[in-house]
């Protein structure tokens, strides 16, 4: 396709919609929108954070997922039992690369898969005793965990099992903080619910349970950066050098200690908001501390995000963010030369999580290139109307895209580059169509900040030029 | 081989009756199986004379799981050769019981529990059909017949009634058929017109009425049938009767369950039940001494 605009990304979306049953094309109808700023008063609006359609392939997750894989899973120095029959915890184990420093099954245990491995007795009898004897023999193996989450698969919430009397009970007998977590899977749309959920135990559970050994007028904390590849780390370098104290990151990289004394910050900066808006909101109310959105993806929305950070302290924090954003400045401009000429006008259709669609957009545009479709796999209304901020030229709007969409818009629009997840992957190659992983930044990473950044430009080239597809007669060639 | 279950209201007397309908069966030379699908596990006693029979799920959380069991060691030979087999379960508010009785059935199955030599095998299953466990025994064409023990009180019929519309459910899409009922007396007024009347509303038959008898008490306390315990009492011809008439049943039909209004006219047409007052409806009883001044 040359050029999307309203009417040929509107065309795309009724061949699209003809193919469902009408009862289907009435649902999804409402998920997918054709968003041009030219032409658009009103910015686009989709439904969203509703159940997925039965029948269609969707690549959403469940609430365990949205708990144990993205919240608390990164916490580094505790126990996460994905609590229920193996499969859950086995199959998303070591999924999130969630980066964390630390000897693995001493003091950090973020890498382990540790489950109650249900059995059909466990069923039937109930799991408490399997919990009680599981967190018993955890505490022995691993004397220097911090506490233990305690993560519900759907089994434990068929069968009633009282996980939270267990919690109560047995972090008197080992002295430690355990956290029952009710993130069954069937509970919600996605993985969304998984999120709330957890930052509702976060909420009940740790924080405010300790106070920190000092206090200063600079304490931030990081929330919704899972440290994928090292992101929090790249973040965390920029926020001390303006001279800002990071007093806790939640949850990459996160330890108990700091999610217990969280409420002593005095700005909260949040990546996703998707994920950790409700623990944001509530420290707010609570606690009076103001939070603020932020992205540090890409040179330009990396310098305006330190600005608006800075905005919030005094003079020589806002110093020393124009010093870093100069400093800076260079070694961006030097990538920017180095890949923009290679990817400048490139179109890009991205299918992430809940943040990035919108969140990358503006390190593509540093590069030149061209965000042409999104959408969310659980984003919710605030997240499109985020968005429509961020979509600067005519993008085509997918929420909670089935497969059958994602490769007919894929097909159609025939993008530079897709940018989305592992499962999506294979199928985009096998096209012919570059692809990076966007929730796990491929193996590679980080993204985040101005370390991220110079990664991310070249990985971005290495997939757009890869020689293996100038190699290739692909099937549509010569096709309009 | 036939296959029957045994529903009916928590306390109606479902296991007593099997129990004693089984021992009458076997006195006339049936090949028969009892499997309690309870967690009470209270099936099968006065078959063995035993409290409680060990059940498939207790031993199979002793030993692990349920695939290092044999059929030895949950089969057990009662009275008149029955054999007997409690499912079992957890005590009650923990797990789920219902997995249970689905867990044991598909054990016995795999581990050739149902030789062809039964003439029959009785499901003697939990109060009412509280979830999809407990209506394994109709399901998968297992128990083919139902028969649901009621009797003449209010709340006894409501259950029938409802799992009536549980055996709807599962005989449109499979081979059950509700046998009919049995009533086990409770000398309520009219008993057994009623429980006739309620037998036709739903399209089946009353295959018998067991009258009350203490000697199913005096029979129960030293754990045995009153086919064992007093052979000549009228109430063991009772029995023998009912095991009679349901080897013999031809009348096997898919039920045609009551609405609600039309159980209730049933009920106040023999008088188990006062028309409403609809005007008292919501009213407490300091606005009802306003009204009435």
């Amino acid at each position: 396709m040359e050029k999307l605009t309203k009417d040929t990304g509107s065309a795309l979306i009724e061949e699209a919609l003809a193919a469902y049953p009408e009862e289907a094309r009435a649902d999804r109808k409402q998920h997918l929108y054709m968003n041009d700023p030219e032409t658009d008063t009103v910015s686009g609006c989709v439904t969203a954070n509703r159940k997925s359609l039965p029948g269609v392939m969707t690549v959403r997750g469940c609430a365990y997922a949205g708990s144990k894989g993205v919240v608390w899973g990164p916490v580094k120095d505790m126990v996460h039992i994905s609590h229920g029959p193996v499969g859950c915890g086995q199959y998303s184990w070591g999924t999130r690369r969630n980066y964390s420093t630390g000897e693995t099954g001493l003091d950090n245990f973020v890498a382990l898969q540790v489950t109650s491995d249900f059995q059909e007795r466990d069923i039937v009898f109930g799991g408490d005793k399997k919990l009680e004897q599981l967190i018993r023999e955890a505490v022995q193996m691993f004397p220097l965990a911090k506490g233990i989450s305690i993560q519900s698969e759907c089994p434990v919430g068929l069968i009633g099992d009282d996980i939270e009397s267990v919690a109560k009970r047995m972090a008197v007998e080992i002295g430690k903080p355990i956290v029952p977590v009710r993130c069954e899977g069937f509970r919600g749309v996605s993985q969304s619910l998984g999120h709330h959920i957890a930052n509702d135990t976060v909420r009940d559970h740790v924080l405010g349970t300790a106070e920190p050994a000092e206090v200063t007028p600079y304490d931030v904390s990081i929330l919704g950066d899972y440290n994928i590849g090292g992101d929090a780390w790249a973040s965390r370098v920029i926020l001390e050098e303006m001279g800002l104290r990071v007093v806790s990151q939640w949850s990459g990289y996160g330890t108990l200690a700091e999610l217990a004394r969280g409420h002593r910050a005095k700005l909260n900066l949040l990546h996703c908001y998707r994920s950790m808006n409700y623990i944001s909101r509530y420290m707010e109310e609570k606690f009076g501390i103001p939070w603020m959105e932020y992205n540090f993806f890409g040179p330009t929305k990396i310098a305006e995000s330190i600005r608006k950070i800075a905005a919030n302290f005094d003079a020589t924090i806002q110093e020393n963010a124009e010093k870093i954003i100069a400093r800076h400045r260079p070694r961006m401009q030097a990538g920017i030369e180095r890949f923009r000429p290679r990817l400048e006008g490139k179109k890009v259709m991205l299918y992430v999580g809940g943040l990035r669609p919108r969140h990358v957009i503006g390190a593509y545009e540093d590069l030149g290139m061209e965000v042409v479709g999104l959408g969310y796999e659980f984003g919710h209304n605030d997240d499109y109307d985020r968005t429509s901020k961020e979509a600067s030229g005519a993008t085509l709007v997918y929420d909670d895209a089935t497969a059958f969409e994602l490769e007919m818009f894929v097909d159609r629009i025939r993008p530079d580059l897709v940018g989305s997840g592992v499962k999506e992957k294979y199928t985009f190659q096998k096209m012919g169509v570059p692809f990076r992983q966007m929730h796990s930044w491929d193996y590679s990473g980080p993204y985040h900040g101005y370390d991220g950044f110079e990664v991310f430009a070249r990985d971005m080239d290495m997939a757009v030029n890869a020689p293996v597809y100038k190699s290739l007669t692909p099937p549509w060639k010569g096709r309009v | 081989m036939r296959q029957c279950a045994i529903y009916g209201k928590g306390g109606i007397g479902k296991s007593t009756t099997t129990q004693n309908l089984v021992a009458a069966m076997a006195e006339q030379g049936q090949k028969v199986m009892i499997i309690g699908c309870d967690p009470k596990a209270d099936s099968t006693r006065l078959m063995l004379h035993s409290k409680a029979q060990r059940t498939v799920m207790e031993l199979a959380s002793k030993a692990g799981s349920v695939e290092d069991l044999e059929l030895d060691d949950v089969l057990q030979i009662g009275y008149g050769g029955v054999r007997c087999v409690e499912a079992g379960g957890p005590e009650p508010g923990v797990g789920c019981a219902g997995r249970g009785v689905i867990t044991a059935i598909n054990f016995l199955e795999e581990e050739g529990a149902y030789t062809p030599d039964l003439d029959f095998v009785f499901y003697d299953v939990l109060g009412d059909v509280v979830c999809g466990g407990f209506a394994m025994p109709i399901r998968e064409n297992k128990a083919q017949e139902i028969y649901i023990v009621v009797s003449g009180e209010m709340m006894a019929m409501y259950a029938a009634n409802n799992i009536a519309k549980g055996i709807l459910k599962y005989a449109s899409s499979g081979g059950v058929r509700l046998g009919g009922l049995i009533c086990n007396s409770r000398n309520t007024d009219r008993e057994a017109d009623l429980i006739n009347a309620l037998a036709e509303g739903l399209g089946t038959q009353m295959i018998h009425f067991v009258p009350r008898d203490n000697v199913v008490q005096r029979a129960e306390l030293r754990r045995m049938s009153v086919i064992e315990y007093d052979p000549k009492a009228g109430q063991a011809d009772e029995y023998r009767e009912l095991a009679r008439k349901i080897a013999n049943n031809t009348k096997k039909v898919i039920p045609t369950p009551l609405t609600m209004d039309e159980l209730e006219d049933l009920l106040m047409k023999y008088g188990i039940m006062e028309e409403a007052d609809e005007s008292i409806v919501g009213k407490t009883a300091a606005e009802e001494a306003v009204a009435s001044n």
